[in-house]
């Protein structure tokens, strides 16, 4: 495994974590998607998970969400060992899965309709989501009258509106145009600090997982496998466009690239 | 799969999107406009076709055009089209009423069960693709000549299409919406009346569009078959005494009220169930 | 569906309701409906009979005919239609219109037109079978890519190489699934032709069936039309499956 000069590899014990992966392999009949991934995600950190397209990245999060049973393993979430979705867990879809027949409030709202919220109440909340990322004056539009990055926001904000512990996103900037993509990857940010939450984010792009991570955690090809543990000490409170010129950002994205360079060849 | 979907390739497709400009606007208006005008010219070499074939006359029971008009005109003004009409469409309508509400529930149970589905897909598969016209005859042993024996023909023809349709519709039912109240800890019942019918409703619609198509047919062949009644008698008398104006004035009614009403099921499914494909 | 673990087939619920069928024919509820084994012998008594040798002979001859005829049509102007755009703006109007149109009530007129014989039933086949085979070649047609009728044409393709070898097998399945679909329809149409008609082919049976109350043979009769049916459109579907392998890289 080419691993030069590690900024600082952390190990496995996690003080604080709120998420635990343990052992999870997962086979889809004779595919083997997953092998042995033991992981720890810190609480209020976000953590990225980076890999070649079709390594178990969107598997591995939809078993940490309960949405997909795992072949073997367990999850382990505040210590309670996960069985099926619950409500400290939300998630964002990388095809945004918005209801077409719902207008934006609705769908942001939906979490909170299934839990039997009074709809003034949480309407309120969904006003208050909508207008955090960036969407206020669209609650009554359709999802087919809002751009690719506009449909995104809504599913952010709906992860948002259900108070959860920890977001999982499953490649949610992959149908953005990348012009969007930086404001969005900054809006994040800026999320991230404020609400205080833990992230779990999908994404093959390696610019994209320094750029907003406090850790990197790399696949391996199918069946997937925890190849490398990154932890870019990147200084967020410089100015975005100081970041992406900073010279320990671009030696991470080249130490990760010579990491994967292997699998493209 | 490709049953349901054909009919409406054609129609779904065409006109131009509307733009800001002025211009773009004039050439939409314009392309609009050419619509209807290709409309009248399709409709034009027909009739003109038919009114040249009537007057050589390739057949002695072959009238113009406008002879069968002008025996559609009479008789839609003597009173005999009207009532005629009344009478068909009740077992018509019955019949599509009682296949869309059996059809839709037994399509839907079999797209969210796997059991309904290995009991009963296989059978309406056959009948689907079954020349179910063959049993019209069996009815009449139970139910007699009545109106029982015309409705339970348009259901033998117009169910096994609303059935398949609507388990199709639940079975392409978008996963990653489902997965999306899942994962918000939707029970069932949220998940199949918040996700899956909603979602399913546009495919459950066209389906039964099919199904009052096949209904058409189904109700027709019971005028001709069991007893002529309503515009199945229309057609067997004025056949029978050789009014064949009378005749092709019925035949022709009949397929452009079945069009008319397909056309404006269409037009309602466009326009209110798939906001996505709606343009302002 | 599963049972103990084992996936069961779901063609093999049909084996179940024939033993449905077997019961509630041998309590002997209802005259229609015989036991299944006696219309499976009954079945195999018919097809020896000479008159249901010859009914199969007429019904197959109006069949092919019809199908050859509508396929010979639909194919071609379902083309011409995907290719040019007035044909398509003359023709649409009346394809789309008889596609889900009751023909049924058109038979009469065919009847006076073509006489009470095989060639009113041939006419019905091709009527029931050729919209829909024309639409799905219209179909196939326009969702040719553009860019890889511009690929041929940057490598210096002649027209007609290009309508050939590009337009034509690119619409392949679309046009192959048209002609099951129309296969299926021209089924639908030989036999309410017949049966309107009434004194030939299948048509003459059945009503010589369902007057003697011949329960037995007629049921034999429908199980063998339903079979043949089912078998002809799955043939169809064995040999789109064949091209499919391209249709899916779409
Ligand atoms: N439902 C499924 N059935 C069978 N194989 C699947 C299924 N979902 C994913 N796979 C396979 O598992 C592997 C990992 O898929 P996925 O987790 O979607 O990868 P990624 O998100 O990293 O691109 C892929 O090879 C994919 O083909
Ligand atoms: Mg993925």
């Amino acid at each position: 495994m080419a691993n030069p000069i590690p900024l600082r590899t952390a190990d496995n014990a996690t003080p604080d974590a709120i998420v635990e992966v343990r052992d999870i392999c997962k086979r889809y009949g004779d595919i083997e998607a997953l092998r042995g991934i033991n992981l720890d995600f810190e609480r209020g950190k976000l953590t990225t998970l980076l890999g070649p397209s079709g390594c178990g990245k969107t598997t591995l999060l939809k078993i940490i969400a309960g949405l997909v049973p795992a072949t073997s393993g367990q999850i382990r979430i505040n210590g309670r060992v996960v069985t099926g979705p619950g409500p400290e867990r939300a998630f964002v879809f990388q095809d945004f899965a918005l209801m077409p027949w719902a207008t934006v409030l609705r769908n942001v709202a939906f979490g909170l309709e299934l839990k039997g919220m009074p709809q003034a109440e949480r309407h309120r909340i969904a006003r208050h989501y909508i207008n955090e990322v960036g969407l206020s004056g669209f609650e009554e539009k359709y999802p087919h009258e809002l751009s690719g990055g506009m449909r995104q926001r809504v599913g952010i904000a709906r992860a948002f509106s259900v108070n959860a512990d920890v977001l999982l996103l499953d490649e949610p900037f992959s149908a953005v145009d990348e012009q969007n993509r930086r404001k969005f990857q900054e809006d994040l940010l800026r999320l991230v600090d404020k609400e205080r939450k833990t992230f779990l984010f999908v994404t093959h792009s390696i610019e994209e997982a320094v750029y907003v991570s406090d850790r990197i955690v790399l696949l391996s090809p199918r069946p997937g496998r925890v190849s490398q543990i990154i932890e870019p000490a990147i200084d967020r409170s410089a100015a975005p466009d100081v970041i992406r010129r900073d010279k320990g950002y671009l030696d991470v994205v080249e130490e990760i690239w010579q990491g994967l360079r292997q699998y493209a060849e | 799969m490709h049953m349901a979907a054909s009919p409406q390739k054609v129609s779904a497709t065409g006109g131009a999107g509307s733009g800001s400009s002025s211009i773009v606007e004039a050439l939409a208006d314009f392309a609009r406009r050419r619509k209807s005008f290709w409309v009248a010219v399709s409709l034009a070499i027909l009739f003109t076709a038919w009114e040249i074939a009537g007057r050589v006359p390739i057949s002695f029971a072959f009238p113009t055009f406008f002879e069968t008009l002008s025996a559609l005109i009479e008789m839609a003004l003597d009173g005999t089209l009207l009532p005629a009409y009344f009478i068909t469409f009740q077992p018509l309508l019955l019949g599509v009423a009682i296949s869309a509400v059996l059809g839709i529930g037994i399509g839907i149970v079999m797209g969210l069960s796997d059991k309904a589905e290995w009991l009963l897909a296989p059978v309406f598969i056959v009948l689907q693709a079954a020349p179910m016209a063959a049993l019209v005859p069996l009815v009449t042993f139970v139910y007699g000549i009545g109106l029982v024996a015309k409705t339970l023909a348009v259901i033998m023809l117009a169910l096994p299409v609303i059935v398949l349709n609507s388990y199709k519709a639940v079975r392409h039912v978008n996963p990653s919406l489902v997965d999306m109240c899942r994962s918000f800890q939707g029970t069932r019942m949220q998940q199949i009346f918040k996700i899956v019918i909603p979602d399913a409703t546009p495919v459950l619609f066209a389906g039964l569009r099919l199904g009052i198509a096949a209904g058409f047919i189904g109700v027709m062949l019971a005028e001709l078959l069991i007893t002529p009644t309503g515009i199945g008698d229309l057609i067997t008398y004025h056949r029978s005494v050789a009014n064949y104006a009378h005749m092709y004035a019925a035949v022709a009614s009949i397929i452009a009220v079945s069009t008319l009403t397909l056309a404006a099921l269409q037009y309602v499914e466009l326009r209110f169930l798939r906001p996505e494909k709606r343009r302002k | 569906m599963k049972l103990f673990g084992i996936k069961i087939p779901m063609m093999t619920s049909l084996i179940f309701w024939a033993l449905v069928w077997e019961i509630v024919g041998r309590m002997d509820v209802i005259f229609l409906i015989p036991p299944m084994t006696s219309v499976i012998a009954a079945g195999f008594g018919l097809v020896q009979t000479g008159s249901w040798q010859n009914a199969t002979l007429i019904t197959l001859r109006s069949f092919a005919l019809g199908m050859t005829l509508a396929i010979a049509v639909g194919v071609p102007l379902g083309v011409a239609m995907g290719r040019f755009k007035v044909v398509d703006n003359i023709f649409g109007l009346w394809v789309n219109m008889f596609v889900s149109a009751p023909l049924s009530a058109l038979v009469p007129i065919l009847m006076i037109l073509f006489g009470l014989g095989e060639t009113t039933v041939f006419v019905t086949v091709f009527l029931f079978a050729v919209w829909i085979i024309v639409l799905d070649a219209r179909a196939g047609v326009m969702q040719v890519p553009p860019s890889l009728i511009e690929m041929g044409r940057c490598y210096g393709a002649s027209r007609f190489t290009i309508f050939t070898k590009i337009i034509l097998l690119s619409a392949l399945p679309e046009i192959l699934a048209g002609i099951r679909i129309g296969l299926i329809r021209g089924v639908k149409g030989v036999v309410i032709g017949q049966i309107l008609v009434s004194i030939i082919g299948y048509g003459e049976l059945f009503e010589l069936y369902s007057r003697s109350f011949d329960m037995e043979r007629f049921w034999a009769l429908t199980i063998i039309l339903f079979a043949a049916a089912m078998l002809l459109s799955a043939v169809v579907e064995h040999f789109e499956k064949r091209i499919e392998y391209y249709a899916g890289a779409r």
